[in-house]
C-alpha cells in the first residue's frame, strides 16, 4: 500500500531522493527547540479557524439596530461588523468555540514566539549563518502583533475601538508625517470613512496572513537548509556535524504530538475559558469609553509606555514636532525592535567574532549577551507592568500617580542591577563548573 | 457444525488475509534501527486511539443536538478531549514506541566554488555591453520610476497631502446641543455636580468633533474664559487629546476642603482636565488642554454653541497648533 | 366598660408615642453625638476645617443639613460612614450598627432638614439599563461594573452593592461621584441602571469561566500562566533536557 503510494508520488514528481532526504533529515534534541513548532501549530489553527470566522464575518461598520439572540442589547445602535461577531457567537453552532479559541491562539502565537526568539537570543542562535533566519523571524513577530491588533479590533466593541482610536493617535503623532499616514490608512480623520473596515478586514484574512505565511515558508526552508543548531552535548556534535533524531520514525511521533497538544490546549482554552466577551463590553462609539480599557496582552507594553510618559507635546513655535504619544507608541516599540534587528550585526562588530556557529552556547557561557539581553528584558517588562498601576491601585491601594513616578526611575535603575547581576550570577555559574 | 465452523475460518481468511501479499525483498541491510516490541505501549495507544474517537464523536452529537446548557464548553472539551488523547497517544508512541536513533551528518557548507561561477556566468554574460555602469544606473532609473508608479495609486486611500479636515468638527455657532435622544438641552437641565454628553443638533455623531461633555459649575470658581460659560455652564470635546478616547469619567468633590476639585478625566491614559481653567491638563500625558466650545442661552433658554472651538479636536498631529478649529 | 379600656389604650399608646419617638430620637441623636458630631458638627452644621477632636482624631466634614435619609442610609449601610480619617476615601466595609441604630441615625439625620427619603428601586429594562450606564457610569464603573481607578480615587465594583444602594448613590453621588438628580435620570431610566447593575453581577458567561470580567488582563494571565506554562511542560516531555 505505501508502496504504491510512494511509486506513485516518485514517478510523477520525481521526488524519490528529497523525501529519503527528508524522512531521514536530522532533529537536534532539546526540548527548547520545539517551541518555534508551538507557534507554528497556533498559527495553523490560527488560519483553519479563521478561514471558519470569515464565512460569518461582516466587514462592514454601517450601524444599525441590534434585535438579535441578545436581549440586553436589543435596541442598541450597532455595526454590522458587531452584530455579525455576535451572531457567530450566539448563533452560529460551535461559533463561539472557534471564535474563542482562534482569539486564545492568537494570544498563545505570539507567546510562543516571544519564548522561541527568547531561546534563540540567550543561546546566539541568531549568529552566522542564521543571521537572516532570525530576521524573517522578526519581521513574523511584528507582522504577528499587527494581525492581532487588526483581528481583535475588527469586532468594533467598545474596548478595541478605544484601541483603534489610541493606535490611530500614534500614527498622526509620527513626526512631519504622522497626520498624513493616519489620513491615508484611516481615509480621512478617525474614525475613517466607509472604506476602513474593509481595509481592516483584508489586511487581517489576507495581506497579512499571506505575509506571514511567506515569511514562515522561507524561514522554514531556511532552518531546513542550514539545519538546525544544536548545543554541544558529547565528542560527537561539533561545529562540522550535526547530531539529531531522524525526522523518520523518531521526530515524527512527536512533533506530531506537539500539534496535537497545542490543538488539544487551545480548544480546551476555547471551550472552557471566556476571552473577549463582547458583548459584554457594548459596541463602540466615538462618544463612549469605559474605565479598565486595555489591549491584549502583547500591546500590554505600549499602554504603560503611553502612561508614563509625562504630558508635554514637542513644539518649535506653532510647529507641533513630537505629539505625546510619539515616545512611548511609536519611537519605544521602534528601539526595542532596532536592537533586536541589529543584534547580530552588533555582536558582530563589538566581538569581532565573524565565524559561522553551528553550535549553541548556553546563557551562562556568553554573559555579556546574557546580562544585556535581561535588562533590556527588563526594561520591557517594567515598562509592561507599569500598564497595570491602575489595576494594582484598585487591589492593593497603592495609589496611581506614586506608582507611575516609582516606574518612571524604576524602568532605567532595575535594568542596570538587573545587567551586573546577571553578569555576575552567570560567571559564577561558569566558574563552579570549572572548578568541578 | 463443522460446515458452519469451515464457513467462518474461509470468511475470517478472506478478510484479515485480504490485501496483495508483499513483494519479495531482496535481503537488504535494516536502514531504521531495530528496536524492542512494547505491547504494553501499544495497549495503552490502541485505549487512547478509542477513548479519542469517542470524544469526537461526542463532539459531533453534541454540536448536532445542541440542546446542552454550556454548550460552548462541553463542545471545547470534547474535541479537546479527542485531542489530548491523541496527543497522548502520539507521546507514547514517540517515547516507547519508536526507536530513537542518535545519528551524525555533517552540516551543508557553503559553495565558495559555485559561488564563484555564478558570478563567472553573470559577468561572461553581459560581456557584449560597452557601457555596463551606465546602463545599470539608466535602467535603475526607469525601474525605479515604474515602480514608484506603480506605487503611487496608493494615495488615492486616503487624503495624503489635504490634512485640513483634521481642523473642522460639526459644530458651529448657532448650533443647538441635544442628547443621546435628540432632545434639546435647556440650561436649567444642567445642574451642578454632574455631567452630561451632548452632540450638535442634525450632525453626525460618529465624528471626534461631534461629542461634547458639558458641566456646572459656580460662576465664581471659573478662571478662564468666562464668557464662554454663561450662569457657569461649560462645554469641552469629548475626545482626549492624548490619544482619542472619550472623556467620560468626572470627579466632583462631595467635601471640597478635603477632596480635589472638580475634573474630567480620560479612562485609557488617565489625562486629567480642569473644567474651570479651559480645560488645562491637571495630570496625565496629555500635551494639549481639552478644546473648550463656548456656549450662549437663546430666547428658549436651549444652550447653543455661540462658536467653534478654542483648538482642533482630538489627538495631536504636526500642525495641531498651526490652524484653528473650523466648523 | 371594655370601650372605655379601648379608649384608655388609645390614649395610652397616642400619649406614648411622642415618647417612644423621642426615646428613638434621643438614641439618634445620642448615636450621632458619639459617631458622627466630631465630623458633621452637633446640628449637622459641618466642621469646615479641621477641629481636633476625641481620641487624637481631627475631625473635618461637610454639613448634614438637608442630605435627608437617603443619604444617611446609603452611607450608614455601606460601611462607609464612620470615616476614621476625613482624608481616606470611603469604602464599603463591616457595618458597625446594628439594625435599630441604623434606623434611628437616619431618622435622626433626615430630621436635621428637609431632605429626600429612601429610594424604592422597581424593575426596569436591562437593556435600556445598558445604554444608560453605558453613557453615565461605565467610564468610571467599567462596562459591566467591575469597577476601576479615576485621579485620585477608587471606584467601587458594584458587584456587593445592593438595588437600593445603586439607586442613593446614583442620586446622592458619594466621595467624588457625580451626583444624577431626577432631571439627568429620571426615576424610569434610574429603575433600568438598577436592572443592569443586577445583570451584571451575573452577565452571560456562555463563553466559560469569565475570570472576572476585566477583559485583556485575565486573559493574558491565562495565556502565560495556563497555556504557555502547560505547552512549556509539553515540551519538556517531548524533548529531552540538556545534561550538563
Amino acid at each position: 500500500m505505501i508502496r504504491r503510494i510512494v511509486r506513485f508520488l516518485d514517478q510523477r514528481t520525481g521526488t524519490a531522493p528529497l523525501l529519503k532526504k527528508s524522512l531521514r533529515y536530522l532533529f537536534p534534541d532539546h526540548w527548547s527547540f520545539l517551541l518555534g513548532e508551538v507557534a507554528l501549530y497556533c498559527f495553523v489553527l490560527l488560519v483553519l479557524t479563521g478561514i471558519y470566522l470569515t464565512f460569518f464575518f461582516d466587514d462592514s461598520v454601517a450601524q444599525m439596530t441590534y434585535h438579535g439572540s441578545y436581549r440586553p442589547l436589543d435596541g442598541s445602535t450597532v455595526s454590522h461588523a458587531y452584530a455579525s461577531v455576535l451572531h457567530i457567537s450566539f448563533d452560529v453552532k460551535a461559533g463561539l468555540l472557534i471564535r474563542q479559541t482562534h482569539h486564545w491562539a492568537a494570544n498563545v502565537f505570539v507567546a510562543a514566539i516571544v519564548l522561541h526568539v527568547l531561546r534563540v537570543f540567550f543561546t546566539g542562535a541568531f549568529r552566522k549563518p542564521r543571521d537572516l533566519t532570525y530576521l524573517l523571524g522578526l519581521g513574523m513577530l511584528m507582522l504577528a502583533l499587527l494581525e492581532g491588533y487588526a483581528g481583535y479590533s475588527l469586532a468594533d466593541d467598545l474596548l478595541s475601538g478605544m484601541g483603534l482610536a489610541i493606535g490611530y493617535s500614534v500614527a498622526m503623532s509620527i513626526p512631519f508625517v504622522g497626520a498624513n499616514l493616519a489620513n491615508l490608512i484611516w481615509d480621512g480623520p478617525f474614525p475613517g470613512s466607509s472604506s476602513f473596515w474593509p481595509r481592516l478586514f483584508i489586511a487581517h484574512v489576507l495581506v497579512l496572513p499571506v505575509l506571514i505565511g511567506g515569511l514562515l515558508a522561507a524561514h522554514l526552508v531556511l532552518v531546513a537548509s542550514r539545519h538546525h543548531t544544536q548545543f554541544k552535548r558529547s565528542a560527537r556534535e561539533s561545529e562540522r556535524h550535526v547530531v539529531g533524531i531522524p525526522a523518520f520514525p523518531g521526530q515524527a511521533p512527536r512533533s506530531i504530538g506537539l500539534m496535537l497538544w497545542v490543538f488539544a490546549v487551545l480548544f480546551l482554552l476555547g471551550g472552557l475559558v471566556q476571552i473577549n466577551p463582547v458583548w459584554l463590553w457594548g459596541p463602540y462609539h466615538v462618544g463612549d469609553g469605559t474605565n479598565g480599557a486595555q489591549p491584549d496582552w502583547y500591546l500590554g507594553w505600549l499602554i504603560g509606555a503611553l502612561r508614563l510618559v509625562p504630558g508635554f507635546d514637542l513644539t518649535i513655535g506653532h510647529y507641533t514636532l513630537v505629539p505625546n504619544p510619539f515616545w512611548g507608541g511609536a519611537l519605544f516599540p521602534g528601539v526595542v525592535f532596532g536592537i533586536l534587528i541589529l543584534w547580530p550585526w552588533l555582536e558582530r562588530k563589538v566581538t569581532g567574532d565573524d565565524a559561522f556557529h553551528n553550535l549553541l552556547e548556553r546563557p551562562r557561557d556568553n554573559p555579556w549577551r546574557t546580562a544585556i539581553g535581561v535588562a533590556i528584558l527588563t526594561w520591557v517588562f517594567l515598562i509592561f507592568v507599569s500598564g497595570s498601576a491602575d489595576r494594582v491601585d484598585v487591589l492593593f491601594g497603592i495609589d496611581y500617580a506614586t506608582q507611575i513616578w516609582v516606574y518612571r526611575v524604576a524602568i532605567w535603575v532595575v535594568p542596570l542591577i538587573a545587567l551586573f547581576v546577571t553578569k555576575r550570577v552567570c560567571d559564577e555559574l561558569v566558574a563552579g563548573e570549572r572548578r568541578r | 457444525m463443522t460446515k458452519l465452523r469451515d464457513w467462518l475460518i474461509a470468511a475470517g481468511v478472506l478478510l484479515l488475509g485480504r490485501g496483495s501479499p508483499p513483494a519479495p525483498r531482496e535481503s537488504r541491510p535494516r536502514i531504521v534501527a531495530p528496536g524492542e516490541p512494547d505491547r504494553r505501549a501499544e495497549n495503552i495507544v490502541l485505549l487512547l486511539f478509542v477513548l479519542a474517537t469517542i470524544a469526537a464523536a461526542a463532539f459531533i452529537a453534541v454540536y448536532a443536538l445542541d440542546r446542552l446548557s454550556h454548550q460552548t464548553q462541553w463542545l471545547g472539551l470534547a474535541i479537546g478531549g479527542a485531542f489530548a488523547l491523541l496527543a497522548l497517544a502520539g507521546t507514547v508512541i514517540a517515547h516507547r514506541l519508536v526507536v530513537i536513533e542518535e545519528l551524525v551528518e555533517p552540516y551543508p557548507e557553503d559553495s565558495p566554488d559555485t559561488q564563484d561561477e555564478i558570478v563567472q556566468i553573470v559577468e561572461e554574460s553581459g560581456s557584449r555591453f560597452t557601457r555596463k555602469r551606465l546602463v545599470t544606473v539608466v535602467g535603475a532609473g526607469a525601474l525605479g520610476t515604474i515602480g514608484a508608479a506603480l506605487l503611487a495609486p496608493a494615495a488615492s486611500l486616503g487624503p495624503l497631502l489635504h490634512t485640513g479636515e483634521l481642523y473642522r468638527t460639526t459644530w458651529r455657532r448657532g448650533r443647538r446641543l441635544v442628547d443621546e435622544g435628540g432632545t434639546p438641552f435647556s440650561a436649567d437641565a444642567i445642574e451642578e455636580g454632574t455631567f452630561y454628553t451632548a452632540y450638535p443638533e442634525g450632525a453626525d455623531r460618529e465624528l471626534v468633533g461631534s461629542p461634547i461633555v458639558v458641566v456646572r459649575l459656580p460662576p465664581a470658581e471659573i478662571r478662564d474664559r468666562k464668557d464662554w460659560a454663561p450662569r457657569g455652564i461649560v462645554a469641552y470635546s469629548k475626545i482626549c487629546t492624548h490619544a482619542g478616547c472619550a472623556v467620560a469619567l468626572y470627579r466632583k468633590p462631595t467635601f471640597a476642603a478635603v477632596q480635589p476639585r472638580p475634573a474630567l478625566v480620560c479612562p485609557c491614559h488617565y489625562s486629567t482636565f480642569d473644567p474651570a481653567a479651559g480645560g488645562a491638563v491637571l495630570f496625565g500625558p496629555a500635551g494639549r488642554p481639552l478644546p473648550q466650545l463656548p456656549l450662549e442661552i437663546d430666547r428658549a433658554g436651549n444652550l447653543r454653541a455661540s462658536g467653534t472651538f478654542s483648538g482642533p479636536v482630538g489627538p495631536s498631529w504636526w500642525g495641531v497648533r498651526m490652524g484653528k478649529a473650523r466648523s | 366598660m371594655r370601650a372605655v379600656v379601648t379608649l384608655a389604650t388609645a390614649v395610652a399608646v397616642l400619649l406614648l408615642l411622642p415618647a417612644a419617638a423621642a426615646a428613638k430620637d434621643r438614641r439618634g441623636a445620642a448615636l450621632y453625638a458619639a459617631n458622627c458630631a466630631s465630623c458633621h458638627g452637633l446640628n449637622g452644621q459641618g466642621v469646615p476645617s479641621a477641629t481636633p477632636g476625641v481620641n487624637g482624631v481631627d475631625g473635618q466634614g461637610p454639613p448634614l443639613r438637608g442630605v435627608g435619609a437617603r443619604a444617611a442610609d446609603f452611607y450608614l449601610r455601606t460601611g462607609y460612614m464612620p470615616l476614621a480619617n476625613a482624608h481616606d476615601q470611603p469604602s464599603r466595609k463591616h457595618v458597625v450598627f446594628t439594625e435599630p441604630e441604623i434606623r434611628a441615625l437616619v431618622r435622626y439625620v433626615a430630621s436635621l432638614g428637609t431632605g429626600p427619603p429612601v429610594p424604592t428601586p422597581h424593575p426596569g429594562s436591562v437593556s435600556a439599563g445598558l445604554r444608560l450606564f453605558t453613557d453615565h457610569c461605565a467610564g468610571c464603573h467599567q462596562a459591566v461594573a467591575q469597577g476601576g481607578y479615576v485621579t485620585g480615587a477608587r471606584v467601587p465594583p458594584l458587584t456587593d452593592a445592593t438595588d437600593r444602594q445603586i439607586a442613593e448613590a446614583v442620586r446622592v453621588g458619594p466621595y467624588l461621584m457625580p451626583r444624577f438628580s431626577t432631571k439627568a435620570i429620571t426615576p424610569a431610566q434610574l429603575n433600568d441602571i438598577v436592572a443592569y447593575v443586577g445583570y451584571a453581577r451575573h452577565p452571560d458567561d456562555r463563553g466559560g469561566w469569565a475570570i472576572g470580567h476585566l477583559g485583556p488582563w485575565p486573559e493574558g494571565a491565562v495565556t502565560w500562566l495556563l497555556a504557555a506554562a502547560a505547552l512549556l511542560g509539553v515540551c519538556t516531555l517531548l524533548g529531552r533536557r540538556l545534561r550538563t
